[in-house]
């Protein structure tokens, strides 16, 4: 099975960490990035780069900010290939937003 | 059974079809041709062959196609006569965390207990079409999100069992409050735990501990009114029962358990003694209270301290308790200031604990305490 693990970071300190332990987290990343089965992911641009597209009509809206203005925006996303939802859960844990104060969503892939 | 067939199939609904088509075939051959030599086998065997027909019938539904190459291959490698017992794979799937706690509950209670959704649905007073539709998302989940079908490896062993005793508590206590049928599912699931995990001392300490509580479920109500333990009659208690409790409660301490249930069940054996040793409650509730971090707990221990050595020592303990929204925190205050003759401060405690007790046998209780206090 294939599961997108949706990061959304919540992390406060961020800006109070030095830079040897920023970098420490950035490898975290990295290391689950080369976790066998994990077969794509990138890290998005903060919430208020993004434009929001409707079409109506035949015409095209855009609107400046994200499409849910939550305060926990969507940051980033690994797609992963496991047997099971247990490994996937494992994945996620291994991601450092999950325990610095934000969250990753699990979510199967559609597979046809 | 059903248990195997999930496990062979991975598919809860397909087994349970499968499963009925073949009780329906033996109910009309068995009496006819006589009951074959190993008759669990006999209907494993006929429900998995319908399912596997069906599965190639079935062909056109995508969804199914990956579930075709399965059985298809693992066929002809199943022995006839013997089956692996899949129970416990079952309800580490039924109880996963990533479902609901009402949905493993239910689940848990129709694919392991076998009760009727329509049963289930009465028990936990909600509507039928609900529990249904709670059923049908957790299957749906289970298949979609792809929620195993197994027993966790070691190192997540210790959190899914935990999820999965705590499922099973919190039926029996259902029961407990009254839907005795709950009670005695609850039993049989617990019954069926420790055997399938006779290492795990949590499991067997589960088990006795709902023996040594139900063993009292008779006295515990007299003419619809709540009979505390002090004042329960005895000999209404089921003794059997409260040895086996306490046989199935030696096995967990021989196994050097040390959680959660060895401690209640331990407590719960205690309290079946007579006359009660209030000091060793009360070291136990101060256990528990270390392992859980409840205040619950806590309240409990000052109720036993205060039985060993005294109200005022009952009320120290207490008065550090944050639980001012716990009506058995102010009854449990109340009655140590009404035997410390502050009658005054025990009234005030009796009075909040009514504004927050919903059960009208409490309220009951609650208003003559007040009254007696207010002649006193």
């Amino acid at each position: 099975m294939k599961y997108a693990l949706l990061i959304y970071p919540n992390d406060t300190e961020w800006d109070s960490l030095s830079e040897d332990e920023q970098k420490a987290i950035y490898g975290e990343y990295f290391a689950v990035s080369e976790t066998p089965g994990v077969v794509g992911g990138q890290e998005l641009q903060p919430a208020d780069t993004a434009t929001t597209v409707r079409v109506s009509n035949g015409s095209t809206l855009t609107t400046d900010g994200p499409f849910a203005e939550t305060k926990e925006a969507l940051g980033g996303f690994f797609l992963f290939e496991a047997n099971d939802l247990d490994a996937a859960i494992e994945i996620a844990a291994r991601i450092p937003a999950a325990r610095r104060g934000g969250a990753v969503e699990v979510r199967p892939v559609v597979e046809r | 059974m059903l248990a195997t067939l999930i496990g062979f199939l991975g598919d809860f609904d397909l087994a349970e079809e499968a499963a009925q088509e073949a009780f329906a075939i033996a109910a009309e051959r068995w009496p006819r041709d006589g009951v074959p030599s190993n008759p669990g086998a006999w209907l494993t065997t006929t429900a998995r062959n319908r399912a596997v027909d069906r599965l190639r019938r079935d062909r056109t539904l995508a969804v199914k196609t990956k579930l075709l190459e399965v059985p298809v291959a693992v066929e002809d490698h199943v022995d006839e006569t013997t089956f692996p017992d899949e129970r416990l794979e079952l309800i580490f799937t039924c109880c996963h965390p990533a479902l609901g706690l009402d949905a493993q509950v239910a689940l848990t209670l129709r694919t392991l207990g076998g009760l009727t959704t329509d049963e289930i649905a009465r028990a936990f007073l909600v509507p039928e079409p609900t529990m249904a539709q709670r059923l049908v998302r957790a299957k749906r989940k289970i298949a979609t999100a792809g929620i195993p079908f197994r027993i966790p490896a070691d190192h997540l062993l210790p959190d899914r069992l935990a999820a999965v005793l705590a499922v099973v508590y919190l039926i029996f206590n259902e029961g407990y409050g009254g839907r005795g049928e709950l009670a005695e599912e609850a039993i049989r699931l617990g019954r069926a735990l420790a055997e399938l995990m006779p290492d795990e001392p949590e499991a067997q300490a589960l088990l006795a501990l709902m023996l040594l509580h139900d063993a009292r479920r008779e006295a515990r109500l007299r003419d619809g009114e709540l009979v505390l333990l002090e004042d329960q009659d005895r000999t209404v208690w089921d003794a059997a029962q409260i040895e086996e409790g306490r046989a199935v409660l030696g096995r967990a301490l021989a196994l050097q358990g040390r959680g959660p249930y060895l401690v209640q069940a331990a407590i719960a054996s205690l309290h079946a003694d007579e006359p009660r040793d209030w000091r060793q409650i009360a070291v136990l509730y101060g256990e528990l209270a270390r392992l859980t971090r409840s205040p619950v707990v806590e309240l409990n221990r000052a109720v036993a301290v205060a039985e060993a050595e005294g109200p005022a020592a009952g009320l120290a303990i207490v008065d550090r308790l944050a639980l001012d929204n716990y009506r058995y925190f102010h009854s449990a205050r109340a009655a140590f200031l009404r035997r410390l003759d502050r009658g005054d401060e025990a009234r005030a405690a009796y009075e909040r604990a009514l504004a927050l007790a919903t059960a009208e046998h409490e309220r009951r209780f609650l208003r003559r305490r007040i009254a007696e206090l207010a002649a006193g």
